[in-house]
């Protein structure tokens, strides 16, 4: 009864209101001094130190940058920074991937191995793990195959089978691989379970599973960290002197300048370098992201709310009459 | 021996029991899925239902008892009085002739509803990719989604997702469906959809278990109704039956709360 008698108040008292246009609101804008002072002065300050730079220090010798800049030494050892960055970067990521799929493994003796080699691995600094490889061929001085305890079948010498180059990506490699272990981790274990059931129960196999539901799902986690440690990986490589392998960017900047007696131009060419390459593995980066977010992006138009789903919420007469059929019947029914 | 198949039952459980831990959740149940019957197991929550259907398709081991699909027992192998378990690998291919539907979908949502059907007759059948898409559409217009195709999961509505869900799970033309309450994470609105659907499917011969709280789709779907409460089967029979003349105390006082 009340009801009724609510919904016809409703619509009648609805009319007149419902469709007058607001007043847009002109407000006037709060100001906000300290934001300008404080960019003004920052701005103030960048130029003074460019302007600096660019004139009042002979130690940066700017001419000296521009002749070494595209010097074919350091062009070469840009490019193997670039390569002891990406084969070290993927033995890494297949033995991150490798190790994380052990710790997450029920045998018990396979998960303590991954624990160890993430201990060992992520608890000693990358330099002294890349000293220690330098050694290797000192310590062990060949390799040899064959049945423990007895004559080798053959027998390789370390020094000709490792060049300090491989020695340097083993190093690398191996100590990306224990950071690269737990990112792997992360993402794997930050699929919901029902994707490995629903798997599961169409009939693939463990491989199959990993290959085409968890995985690629992971991969959203796993990709912006890992874009991180390869960004990062490209600067560990200026430590390899410490194999010693000094053909690398930083190795032959440092070379060079110790011949011209110039060392502050040789590190803006290094850095310079450097900037370049990271610039183009964000790029990279980016569309990488961009693939993996397949499914997860915006919702197109279909569960946009359709006309009659939208109109259940807008205040329009029907609105209105629910209203009045909230509150008392008298309100709704005042004017 | 051929003949005889017909006449096995589809899904047997016999003294069947699991527990996790020292929680019994399934104690000794017996029952039995005919050719093309349609059973909906009912009950209140923790009573075991959702547990049973993941038994049979061996989600979870179980403790005691047998299991068998279609004559053969799930997830072990027996020779002479000895029980071995089975390699992951026969397991899974017990699992491709069961279809099971999820609460929540499970839809993988980084591929489209087309590629969420033919995952598993890509990676498993024999035959021409272009031939598995033709099955595969075909599939989704049983479901009434054709024209959905190429959307992803997250684009789609509750009730789009669950019907994807299905077509998937009939993908590998399984001859035992299980539904873990396929409608129980629907809006209300949306779950007309999904059980026009499936009642389709039962009407088309598919044997199906069904755990739901839809008592509507039980009396009218159903060939017979399981009533389960503490890990047991309290009560079992015709839907209509059931429904309108239960039997047991216990059976009375839950319809009477969902009724």
């Amino acid at each position: 009864m009340t009801d009724t008698n609510a919904r016809g108040a409703g619509s009648e008292a609805s009319h007149p209101v419902v469709h007058a246009e607001p007043e847009a609101i002109q407000a006037i804008k709060l100001r906000h001094p300290w934001r300008n002072i404080f960019a003004v002065v920052l701005v103030l300050i960048a130029a003074l130190f460019l302007y600096d730079t660019a004139f009042n220090r002979p130690v940066y010798n700017w001419a000296e940058v521009g002749k070494y800049l595209f010097d074919t030494r350091i062009l070469t050892g840009a490019g193997y920074t670039l390569q002891l960055t990406v084969y070290s970067m993927i033995i890494a990521i297949v033995l991150g991937v490798t190790v994380a799929v052990m710790r997450l493994s029920p045998n018990p003796v396979v998960k303590a191995v991954a624990w160890v080699y993430l201990w060992l691995f992520r608890g000693t600094p990358v330099y002294v793990q890349l000293v220690f490889w330098g050694l290797v061929p000192t310590i062990y001085k060949s390799i040899d195959l064959g049945i423990p305890f007895t004559e080798a079948f053959v027998s390789f010498s370390t020094k000709d089978l490792l060049s300090y180059f491989t020695l340097a990506v083993i190093g690398l490699a191996l100590n990306e691989a224990a950071y690269m272990a737990e990112i792997v981790r992360a993402g794997l274990l930050s699929v919901d379970k029902g994707q490995d059931e629903a798997a599961v129960a169409l009939g693939l196999g463990w491989w199959h599973t990993m290959s085409h539901v968890i995985l690629p799902q992971a991969m959203r986690v796993i990709i912006p960290p890992t874009g991180n440690e390869v960004i990062s990986m490209l600067k560990t490589t200026s430590l390899v002197t410490a194999v010693p392998f000094t053909l690398d960017l930083y190795g032959r900047a440092r070379d060079i300048s110790a011949v011209t007696y110039q060392p502050v131009p040789m590190l803006i060419v290094a850095s310079v370098w450097y900037l370049v390459v990271t610039s183009i593995l964000m790029v990279g980066q980016y569309f990488l992201e961009k693939h993996f977010a397949k499914g997860v992006g915006a919702r197109p138009d279909v569960q946009k709310p359709t006309l009659q789903t939208s109109a259940v919420g807008v205040v329009g007469p029907t609105g209105a009459a629910a209203r009045g059929a909230d509150g008392s019947g008298g309100a709704g029914g005042m004017p | 021996m051929t003949e005889t198949r017909a006449d096995i039952p589809m899904v047997k459980a016999e003294a069947l029991s699991k527990s996790f831990g020292s929680n019994e959740v399934l104690k000794s149940i017996s029952l039995e899925v005919k050719r093309g019957e349609v059973l909906c197991l009912v009950g209140p929550s923790g009573s075991g239902k959702s547990t049973f259907l993941r038994c049979i398709n061996h989600l979870e081991t179980i403790n005691a008892g047998r299991l068998w699909v279609d004559g053969d027992l799930v997830g072990y192998r027996q020779h002479g009085d000895k029980i071995y378990e089975m390699h992951p690998k026969e397991a899974a291919k017990q699992r491709r002739d069961i279809g099971m539907v999820f609460q929540r979908f499970n839809l993988f949502p980084h591929k489209t509803a087309l590629e969420n059907v033919m995952l598993a007759p890509t990676l498993l059948k024999k035959g021409h990719r272009a031939a598995l898409q033709t099955r595969a559409m075909e599939l989704l217009a049983r479901v009434g989604l054709e024209d959905r195709h190429d959307y992803y999961p997250a684009h789609l509505s509750g009730g789009q997702q669950q019907r994807v869900a299905i077509a998937r799970a009939l993908a590998m033309d399984p001859k035992l469906m299980l539904f873990d309450e396929p409608t129980s994470a629907l809006d209300p609105e949306l779950v007309g959809e999904v059980l026009d659907v499936m009642k389709g499917l039962a009407e088309s011969g598919m044997t199906m278990i069904v755990v739901t709280h839809e008592m509507g789709f039980a009396r009218e779907v159903a060939d017979t109704l399981v009533f389960m409460d503490g890990g047991v089967v309290v009560e079992q029979g015709d839907p209509v039956e059931v429904l309108s003349n239960p039997q047991r105390e216990r059976t009375k006082a839950f319809l009477s709360k969902v009724l």
